[in-house]
């Protein structure tokens, strides 16, 4: 098949996922539990995406939960600074800064 | 408190979606050059990132797309990698129901993951949203953008930004800043350790499922939580939702 097709194929069912609540189906039709968990979206999809994102190296993609992955310190301290300062800059400063002291020691 | 006007919204979603955009640029750096290098012409390479306009998915789709996959193939696999922006087109649905059609469906081609967050923890302060929809609107746009040229560079120059930089870390420490603040009642706590637990396990599940699993694990825990300890979790509710 043509890959521009393809490609077009790929967009349409993209954005008709995006679409789907937002323009299709109103949100109110959804049963209750549904709307009541919806509530929890954000901490759920997000921590799935941060937790692997630390504790699997950037390379090699190897599960690597203790001593040499300079990211587990680098995020548990960025999440303090996230807790005390309730700011994103602070936050990436905070795990980017000690990120790279952490690579540049090791 | 009076509503803030449509000009300084755009102009305070675009400043939300800039530490983002320190984690994203050379993620779309890394797509280009990646699309390109799978034999991808540099014309559909970019044209994906404005049709699709999902990263993830972008690259699976490369992949296949070069390994003579079936069109069919790539695109279900599409559906499942992008299937958690319906998490995401639910939860803002309560938001911008009020918006006429061209609103809605403009704001929801510009609904990816980053979009999503900074979009959501606009709407959960208090104080009047009327013009929210456009907080959204500089938010996603920035976004698009950003993506569009950081894909450019990576097609035409390569991967421009040093892996060593670790700078797709700002990602994960962007949703770092803003999952912390919510973790304020038990079933928030639930879901977010249910799903970070089934994400790393999950990690090397296929097609996208390794994020839709988990979060819908989560969104369960919570639920549980939720029924077991009512009254739970109720104090940050949106009116709407």
């Amino acid at each position: 098949m043509n890959l521009w097709l393809i490609a077009f194929g790929m967009g349409i069912v993209t954005y008709s996922i995006r679409l789907s609540v937002l323009v299709f189906v109103h949100h109110s039709a959804l049963p209750g539990a549904a709307r009541d968990a919806l509530r929890y979206v954000t901490p759920a999809v997000l921590t799935a995406i941060i937790v692997p994102a630390v504790l699997y190296l950037d390379g090699s993609g190897e599960f690597s939960p203790g001593p040499g992955n300079e990211r587990m310190p680098a995020a548990l301290l960025a999440a303090g600074v996230a807790w005390l300062t309730r700011s994103v800059w602070a936050t990436i400063g905070a795990g980017m800064g000690s990120l790279w002291l952490l690579q540049w020691a090791a | 408190m009076p509503p803030s006007s449509r000009t300084s919204e755009f102009a305070a979603g675009v400043r939300a979606q800039l530490p983002l955009l320190l984690g994203v640029t050379p993620f779309g750096l890394a797509y280009g050059a990646y699309a390109v290098d799978a034999g991808i012409s540099t014309g559909l390479a970019q044209a994906m990132s404005a049709v699709v306009f999902g990263g993830a998915s972008q690259f699976v789709g490369a992949r296949q797309m070069a390994g003579d996959v079936p069109g069919i193939v790539i695109v279900l696999t599409t559906l499942l990698v992008n299937s958690r922006h319906m998490l995401y087109s639910a939860s803002l649905a309560p938001f911008v129901e009020h918006l006429d059609r061209r609103w809605r469906w403009a704001l929801a081609y510009l609904l990816t993951d980053e979009a999503y967050a900074t979009a959501v923890v606009r709407y959960r302060q208090p104080g009047p949203a009327t013009n929210a929809h456009w907080f959204f609107l500089g938010t996603g746009l920035a976004l698009w953008v950003d993506w569009q040229i950081a894909t450019a560079f990576g097609v035409f120059l390569g991967k421009a930004v040093p892996d060593e930089w670790s700078l797709g870390f700002a990602l994960p420490l962007t949703f770092i800043a803003i999952v912390i603040p919510l973790l304020r009642d038990r079933p928030a706590v639930a879901a977010a350790v249910v799903a970070g637990a089934i994400a790393t396990i999950g990690f090397r599940w296929d097609y996208g499922t390794n994020v839709l699993v988990p979060a819908l694990a989560g969104l369960a825990a919570a639920m549980l939580i939720a029924s077991l300890a009512p009254g739970q979790g109720r104090d940050d509710a949106p009116e709407a939702a």
